[in-house]
């Protein structure tokens, strides 16, 4: 027996199957993606005065990545429309440029992500801090050597000045504070450990990454090796497109909140 | 797979009105660094300049690219469902941080 209206709409809801499911589903990821966002809202409406971390994070790659998504958007709907217009080869080199952007977009993500894990907070018995990034190269078991800046008040760690410029500090191992709980060298790189705001940011970014590594491969996979059913039924294969379009395209209206809320203010 | 004129007269107006919002959606991440760096007076202002154009955003992605602008009813149910969810959602998020100053001042 055939499943009815898989592909054909139903005619009082003007809807197939699989077009209501994708929208379901979608406001199911809306409440989660709401959830999270209102987690957000509560740690820094509640985060002392002053320490709620401003340009942590590299605009112009937010920004690009902002694009990159975009961009892919667009490519997406224009595949579509050219299934739409029965061009088969256009849509194939459209939706490779979206999966190329995909990548793109996770390629920028891993390396912010590198970038904030060779990123360390150092305590001094002196009561400064050092914050920088660390040089793995220069460090021995005796010295650390990090290209950042020295800083007296922690209020300052948390509004740096947009265009600082890094020095290279070496600090020797002795120098740095011992946390009298754990008895370990007070050094903590910006992992999601690091603090609230390190924490929601790796979550929320996490999340939406392993959302495009999703979108990505459900792409792929009408793409390649689902691409046969385009010959035996293209009002089917047309559907999944457009299903799996409104997947893509709810990924980029989440970052489009993402990178403001992260990185701008 | 047979396409007929009207049909691809239709797309081609389709895919001008896609490439528009693209370029407007650019723009806007622009704009939206743009104004971050502006200094408003208070951060405040800043947050609520940065959502409005994020909003703007959302719904050029949502009604164009999502075709929200001319979806069935049944669509709009389900969105209207998810609204009502969400923001209340967030008016239990800003009660309970109401609620807990309350707390603090007793």
């Amino acid at each position: 027996m055939e499943i009815p209206y898989a592909v054909k709409p139903r005619p009082d809801t003007g809807l197939y199957n699989a077009k209501v499911g994708i929208w379901l589903f979608l406001a199911s990821e809306v409440m989660l993606f709401g959830a999270l966002f209102c987690s957000y809202i509560l740690l820094r409406v509640n985060a002392p005065e002053g320490m709620w971390p401003h340009h942590w994070l590299n605009i112009w790659l937010g920004m690009t990545n902002t694009i990159v998504l975009i961009f892919s958007s667009v490519t997406v709907v224009l595949g579509w429309a050219s299934l739409k217009m029965g061009q088969f080869k256009k849509y194939k080199f459209y939706q490779a440029i979206t999966m190329i952007c995909a990548v793109a977009f996770l390629c920028i993500k891993s390396y912010e992500y590198h970038d904030k894990f060779i990123h360390y907070q150092i305590n001094l018995k002196d009561g400064g801090i050092v914050d920088g990034h660390l040089v793995k190269s220069e460090t021995t078991k005796d010295v650390v050597v990090v290209e950042g800046r020295r800083i007296k008040d922690i209020k300052e760690l948390y509004n740096p000045p947009l265009d600082h410029e890094g020095e290279i500090i070496k600090i020797p191992r002795a120098d740095i504070k011992i946390d009298p709980a754990t008895r370990e060298p007070m050094m903590e790189n910006y992992g999601p450990w690091h603090n609230t705001y390190t924490g929601i940011y790796f979550t929320l970014t996490g999340l939406h990454a392993l959302h495009v590594i999703a979108g990505c491969i459900v792409i792929f996979f009408i793409w390649g090796p689902l691409a046969k059913v385009w010959e035996k039924d293209p009002e089917r294969y047309i559907n999944r497109v457009e299903v799996s379009g409104l997947f893509w395209h709810f990924v980029d209206l989440v970052w489009i909140f993402l990178f403001p809320v992260l990185y701008l203010l | 797979m047979h396409v007929d004129d009207h049909t691809i007269e239709e797309m081609r107006h389709h895919i001008r009105r896609y490439l528009i919002v693209g370029g407007a959606l650019a723009l806007g991440t622009i704009l939206t660094v743009w104004a971050s760096l502006i200094n408003f007076g208070s951060r405040e202002i800043n947050i609520v300049v940065a959502l409005v154009i994020a909003s703007a955003k959302a719904f050029l992605v949502a009604g164009f690219f999502m075709h929200l602008i001319s979806e069935k009813k049944m669509i709009y149910a389900v969105l209207s469902f998810t609204a009502f969810f969400f923001t209340g959602l967030f008016f239990l998020t800003l009660w309970s941080m109401a609620h807990a100053s309350i707390i603090q001042i007793r």
